[in-house]
């Protein structure tokens, strides 16, 4: 009796350690932003009241948030992928990062092509090239995901979740490489989009590329919404994420319906491939790994199986990553700031799942085997 | 009723889950129209011969027939599209979706899209209280009202057979005696049922015919009258000895 009553008693007390551990560290993280954020103030004061120039002029903070915003929609587009095939299959598809720049790369070669013919300059024709670009990167990336799902994942679509996962991340290399002596290690550039798209627009000063990409980001994501929501093949997707039995008693193809999830999300990282080659117009076989686990820390932050949570968990990077270190960490007079942007993206993720562990938009999910 | 052609069948079934035998040689047939019910105790069969029928599991030796034709190898959707559907076990919503969406996607299959906006106000008029909760999530509605929507949904894609595993399993007491009404009710107009349900006495007092499985094997096949009298089952099915 004793005994039992002993371990009963040891069992929570390292609960209570460990909450008592989860509370410093949140107080902590609290405090330091708040410290960082105070000291940014005291110096933006005090450098207007001294030479009347602030360390940040508002045209920079703001330059800061629309940077964020365009890179934030860029990783939300890549995060829904992540988001889709969780929710239907319960593991992450670590090569979904790869699917976005097999995207950035038929950019590359679409854009040069079309650069070389002419068409990527002046307004009419740089947009209808713009589109032939988005158009082949969403075909090649689709088609991308589609064969990794057929040959890598169905086979395993019994296994336990463990074993998909690691499947994706072989996956994953083997693209990587596949690329790499494809095209060779040096980044390859886009050609420079014309002279109207790195002017300015609006009250706000947004350079046009960023513009654009806010725009294609937001239409994609539109068509997505409504693609999930309103029509019978989303219906039927969201009914075969929750109860693939029942899905496949109602008399929906289950399989077919698991390819069209791969897809659609194949597609919105074949678009996000694209705004990363307008944002930064550089493309290498490494250019899937980073962007790639950055947003699938957004789809973690946002709540992983949830749409909309990784659309928002995508702007909230992207902000973060790119706000983030000249407003918290600078004032703080932690050296080349700039270079912690990674760091603060994950410090995002971390933070996010001290406060809730589910993700921000999360529901807590059944005791079904996910990996 | 043996002069007609049963609309599904089974032919000395047997199904296994890997190495364990689980239906034996199991002959059933159900007409058109009929109201039957499978009796039998826990792990006798009785979910795994739905599952059969359904094609959600494939029998190892044996035929499933449907309207004549043998449809082992076919997929669940060609028998959903002929008329034989399922209330799954603890009704199995879509919880997620709206309550809406859940009787949407009953009529998956169908493409006549007057007759499907038919057949909704067909559920409607049967369950008030579900149309007043259309937009909610299916998994925020009671109990009952979730075994509705899972009937609704069952409805939904015309069914000429309704297969229904425990209709009373999870539900209030006070629930089980309405929802035997609903099933008589939908009986009434011409759906045949076949019924799995541990609850004997209620299930054989609305049925035509019923069949008792025992691991795995059919040992009584009678009507329900028959087996209402038959003193073995009253024993083992029907709490006779509780009810002295």
């Amino acid at each position: 009796m004793i005994a039992v009553k002993r371990s009963k008693q040891s069992v929570l007390r390292t609960n209570n350690s460990v909450d008592l551990f989860l509370t410093v560290i949140r107080v902590v993280s609290l405090i330091v932003i708040a410290l960082g954020l105070l000291l940014f103030f005291i110096e933006q004061i005090r450098g207007t009241a001294l030479n009347g120039d602030a360390p940040l002029t508002g045209g920079a903070i703001r330059g800061l948030f629309v940077t964020g915003v365009s890179q934030g929609a860029m990783y939300g587009l890549i995060a829904l992928g992540y988001s889709m095939v969780y929710g239907v299959l319960g593991f992450i598809n670590f090569a979904h990062g790869e699917v976005f720049m097999a995207g950035a790369m038929s950019a590359w070669i679409t854009s040069n092509i079309l650069f070389d013919n002419g068409m990527w300059e002046g307004g009419f024709s740089f947009i209808i090239a713009l589109l032939i670009v988005l158009l082949v990167a969403i075909v090649v990336s689709t088609l991308a995901t589609i064969l990794i799902e057929r040959i890598a994942y169905r086979p395993r679509r019994e296994s336990p979740r463990l074993i998909p996962l690691i499947t994706s991340i072989v996956v994953s290399f083997f693209m990587q490489n596949a690329v790499l002596g494809l095209f060779g290690p040096a980044s390859k550039t886009l050609p420079a989009p014309p002279s109207w798209m790195s002017d300015s627009y609006t009250f706000l000063e947004i350079e046009g590329t960023k513009i654009l990409v806010m725009v294609i980001a937001a239409i994609s994501m539109a068509g997505l919404w409504v693609f999930v929501e309103r029509t019978k093949t989303g219906k039927a997707m969201r009914a075969v994420a929750e109860d693939k039995e029942i899905a496949a008693l109602m008399g929906i193809d289950v399989n077919r319906t698991i390819v069209t999830t791969f897809a659609v999300g194949g597609a919105m990282a074949g678009v996000a491939g694209v705004l990363w080659g307008l944002l930064f117009r550089g493309v290498s076989s490494q250019t899937g790994f980073l962007p790639g686990i950055k947003a699938f820390t957004a789809a973690v932050i946002g709540g992983v199986g949830n749409l909309g949570g990784s659309m928002a968990g995508g702007l909230i990077l992207g902000v973060a990553e790119s706000v983030g270190p000249l407003l918290i960490l600078k004032p703080m007079t932690i050296p080349a700031v700039s270079q912690l942007k990674d760091a603060v993206a994950f410090a995002v993720l971390v933070l996010v799942l001290l406060f809730k562990p589910t993700g921000l938009f999360g529901e807590r999910l059944a005791s079904e085997d996910r990996a | 009723m043996s002069d007609r052609t049963p609309l599904l069948e089974f032919k000395e079934i047997n199904t296994h889950y890997g190495a364990v035998h689980i239906l034996k040689d199991v002959n059933l047939a159900i007409y058109p129209g009929e109201l039957v019910c499978l009796l039998g105790g826990n792990a006798s069969g009785k979910s795994t011969t739905l599952k059969t029928l359904l094609g959600m599991v494939k029998p190892t030796s044996g035929d499933v027939i449907l309207d004549g034709e043998v449809v082992n190898e076919k997929p669940i959707s060609y028998r959903v599209e002929r008329g034989v559907t399922m209330v799954p076990e603890n009704r199995r919503l879509f919880k997620r979706l709206s309550v809406k969406e859940n009787l949407e996607l009953g009529a998956y299959l169908r493409t006549d899209k007057a007759k499907i906006a038919e057949d909704l106000e067909r559920i409607y008029d049967m369950f008030p209280r579900v149309k007043e909760r259309l937009s909610q999530r299916a998994g925020t509605l009671s109990g009952g009202e979730q075994q509705m929507v899972a009937m609704g949904r069952a409805l939904m894609s015309s069914p000429r057979v309704l297969l229904m595993d425990e209709p009373s399993m999870g539900l209030a007491p006070a629930l089980v005696e309405t929802n035997f009404e609903l099933i008589q009710q939908i009986h009434a107009e011409g759906v045949a049922i076949f019924m799995v349900e541990q609850n004997a006495n209620m299930a054989l007092s609305i049925a035509d015919r019923g069949w008792v499985l025992q691991t795995g094997k059919v040992v009584l096949d009678d009507t329900a009258d028959a087996l209402l009298q038959n003193p073995e089952l009253r024993a083992s099915y029907l709490g006779e000895a509780e009810s002295h």
